[in-house]
């Protein structure tokens, strides 16, 4: 509404909004004659959408009949940014898509660019991959813990579930030098061998995640008010699920054990033992249980790729996709022409198409990249899980209350960085 | 101790060989001779070319051998190459751990194909990602708006001769000023 009085400020009538709105259409079931169908508008600036997510609720007293998600208002034009950059500066502009699964993010694109190279990985860089995206799929799911039992009215998980992963950024800080967004894993390998010390400190962190993982349930399992929020709500059963999409977490809750890092195992996933968690109903406790035991799952491929890290080099030799190492410059005129070419013009790819699919925290992660032949990529799409699992809302929480909708949408674990790209 | 993996680093080689798509492709052949344009093995990835006309019956052939899934659905920009959209359909067998391809490519000027959320439910949201960002339209598409861009947005900023920048930032005070089509 427009402020009287002020000459210069147009007015804005109320149907003015209504009128850019008016391709919004919103969908619903006829009702008896004494109900009464309410719009309710929900975000997108609101805590419990995870983000700028807006959903258009037609509710029958409190209960859901439709939800219609409105997304893009943080589409920032990502995928067309990286069609003006070279190969490598793309990495950090694709890490920023979903915000809290950069490691996977820089894999997926990495995988392709290096399909299209045809590259080897050294084995040490695979280990030092897996590692960290083991400690990023960590990361977001405590993250993911904390921000949903915050929406159930658990204050304090927030405060547990971020101490932890304040713990994982200091190991990113301490590898890469940056918390978030850390560009460590590069087109050929990682960007630096782990630093002294690192080592030790994640041997404490997987010695002590466990049994805070273990606290995490007696704080939330003993509760009888989280336990009535999430057992039986909303399920979806993995026929659905699957005609949806639906990857990851969600799917796995329903009792479809796929997961990538299985059944198509990359960067030397098949070297480590691990379980896949399931569930058995597919409701909202199914959805908290497999995340949180992928927790542990986690730890132990962090443990068994510490134990069996091997050596040689963290990146791949070949000079003309990664850098010579800073002091050959000094020596080297071979090193320094190398140098010069990478950092001006970046290293060309042959014409190809590539598509990488990684487990990512939320499901199948993968990136579609298109080379000419020249330096920079003429396509790069990224498919991410959270803006296809979101297809998935509207149906989980059909005829359910209005309150099991807010649980729901913190159990899909959408993120909209991910979702709007 | 040597350095041992069943799968290289770039990941576990798809099923389908040179040798299986070409087998695909004649007996999706068979059933419509029209339908295959063409096959592209490259780096372990399976691409089957195919008439726009006949994407739907295809994928829908497709689906009944056991590639049930839905992986990705996404445009592409062939510019200046002709014909220049490209619509790409990742479909994934889950029982044989088995990807393939479908690509169809369609004029700017004749950009419509048939949607598959029919076979799909999950294809919604691509088919209108494809719509908003490369202008292909998909018919029999329940919903066919922009789904990330603002609605009254002109153009398709994914093709490749679409500028990037240049484009002003809009405010509540600027916005009657824009491109928008609501006064």
């Amino acid at each position: 509404m427009a402020v009287s009085g002020d000459p210069t400020t147009p007015v804005v009538k109320a149907e003015d909004y209504r009128k850019r709105e008016e391709s919004i259409t919103i969908s619903s079931e006829p009702v008896g004659e004494t109900h009464e169908l309410l719009t309710l508008n929900i975000g997108p600036h609101h805590p419990a959408t995870h983000g700028v997510l807006r959903l258009i609720t037609t509710l029958e007293g409190e209960i859901v009949r439709d939800i219609v998600p409105i997304i893009g208002y943080v589409h920032t034009g990502i995928e067309k940014t990286a069609e003006s950059k070279s190969y490598w500066k793309v990495i950090p502009v694709i890490e920023r898509m979903d915000y809290l699964s950069y490691y996977f993010n820089a894999m997926a694109y990495c995988g392709a660019v290096e399909t299209l190279l045809d590259l080897e990985i050294p084995p040490r860089a695979q280990y030092l991959r897996v590692i960290h995206l083991e400690l990023n799929r960590i990361m977001s799911h405590l993250v993911w813990l904390g921000t949903s039992a915050l929406d159930l009215g658990a204050i304090s998980m927030f405060w547990y579930c971020f101490r932890e992963r304040e713990t994982i950024l200091d190991l990113f800080e301490m590898s890469s030098g940056q918390r978030m967004h850390t560009r460590y894993i590069q087109v050929g390998g990682v960007f630096e061998d782990i630093p002294r010390g690192f080592e030790a400190k994640l041997r404490q962190f997987i010695k002590l995640m466990p049994t805070r993982a273990d606290q995490y349930a007696d704080l939330l399992e003993k509760n009888e008010i989280v336990l009535q929020r999430l057992r039986g709500t909303c399920p979806l059963d993995k026929e659905t699920l699957l005609q949806l999409g639906v990857t990851g977490p969600l799917l796995r809750a329903a009792g479809n054990p796929w997961d990538l890092r299985k059944a198509a195992p990359y960067s030397s996933y098949d070297h480590f033992e691990f379980r896949i968690p399931v569930g058995t109903v597919g409701d909202n406790y199914d959805r908290y249980r497999v995340r949180h035991a992928e927790i542990y799952e986690s730890v132990k491929i962090i443990e068994q790729a510490l134990d069996g890290l091997p050596e040689g080099p963290h990146i791949t030799t070949d000079r003309k996709v990664a850098l010579p190492p800073r002091h050959e410059l000094a020596t080297s005129m071979e090193a320094l022409i190398h140098h010069f070419k990478l950092v001006t013009e970046g290293f060309r790819v042959p014409p190809g198409e590539a598509y990488y699919p990684i487990e990512g925290p939320r499901g199948e992660l993968g990136c579609f990249v298109r080379s000419d032949g020249s330096a920079k990529p003429a396509r790069v799409h990224m498919r991410d899980p959270s803006f296809v699992n979101l297809q998935a809302t509207a149906p989980m929480v059909k005829d359910s209350y209005i309150a099991d909708l807010i649980a729901t949408l913190a159990m899909v674990d959408p993120v909209l960085g991910g979702i709007d790209r | 101790m040597g350095f041992r993996s069943t799968c290289s680093s770039r990941g576990t080689p798809p099923v389908p060989d040179a040798t299986g798509l070409e087998l695909t492709a004649q007996e999706l052949r068979d059933a419509d001779s029209e339908s295959i344009l063409g096959t592209v093995f490259h780096r372990g990835r399976a691409v089957l070319l195919v008439n726009p006309a006949s994407v739907r019956s295809v994928i829908g052939r497709l689906h009944a051998k056991g590639y049930a899934f839905l992986a990705s659905l996404h445009g592409c920009d062939y510019h200046p190459e002709e014909p220049r959209l490209g619509v790409l359909y990742e479909l994934l067998d889950m029982t044989n751990v088995d990807r393939i391809t479908v690509k169809a490519r369609v004029h700017i000027d004749a950009a419509r194909i048939e949607s598959v959320v029919d076979l799909f439910p999950g294809a919604n949201f691509p088919e209108r990602e494809v719509y908003d960002m490369f202008g292909v339209v998909f018919d029999g598409h329940p919903d066919m708006r922009r789904i990330l861009m603002p609605e009254d947005y002109e153009g398709h900023p994914q093709r490749r001769d679409f500028p990037t920048g240049g484009e002003p930032v809009l405010f509540t005070y600027n916005e009657e000023n824009s491109y928008g089509k609501w006064q």
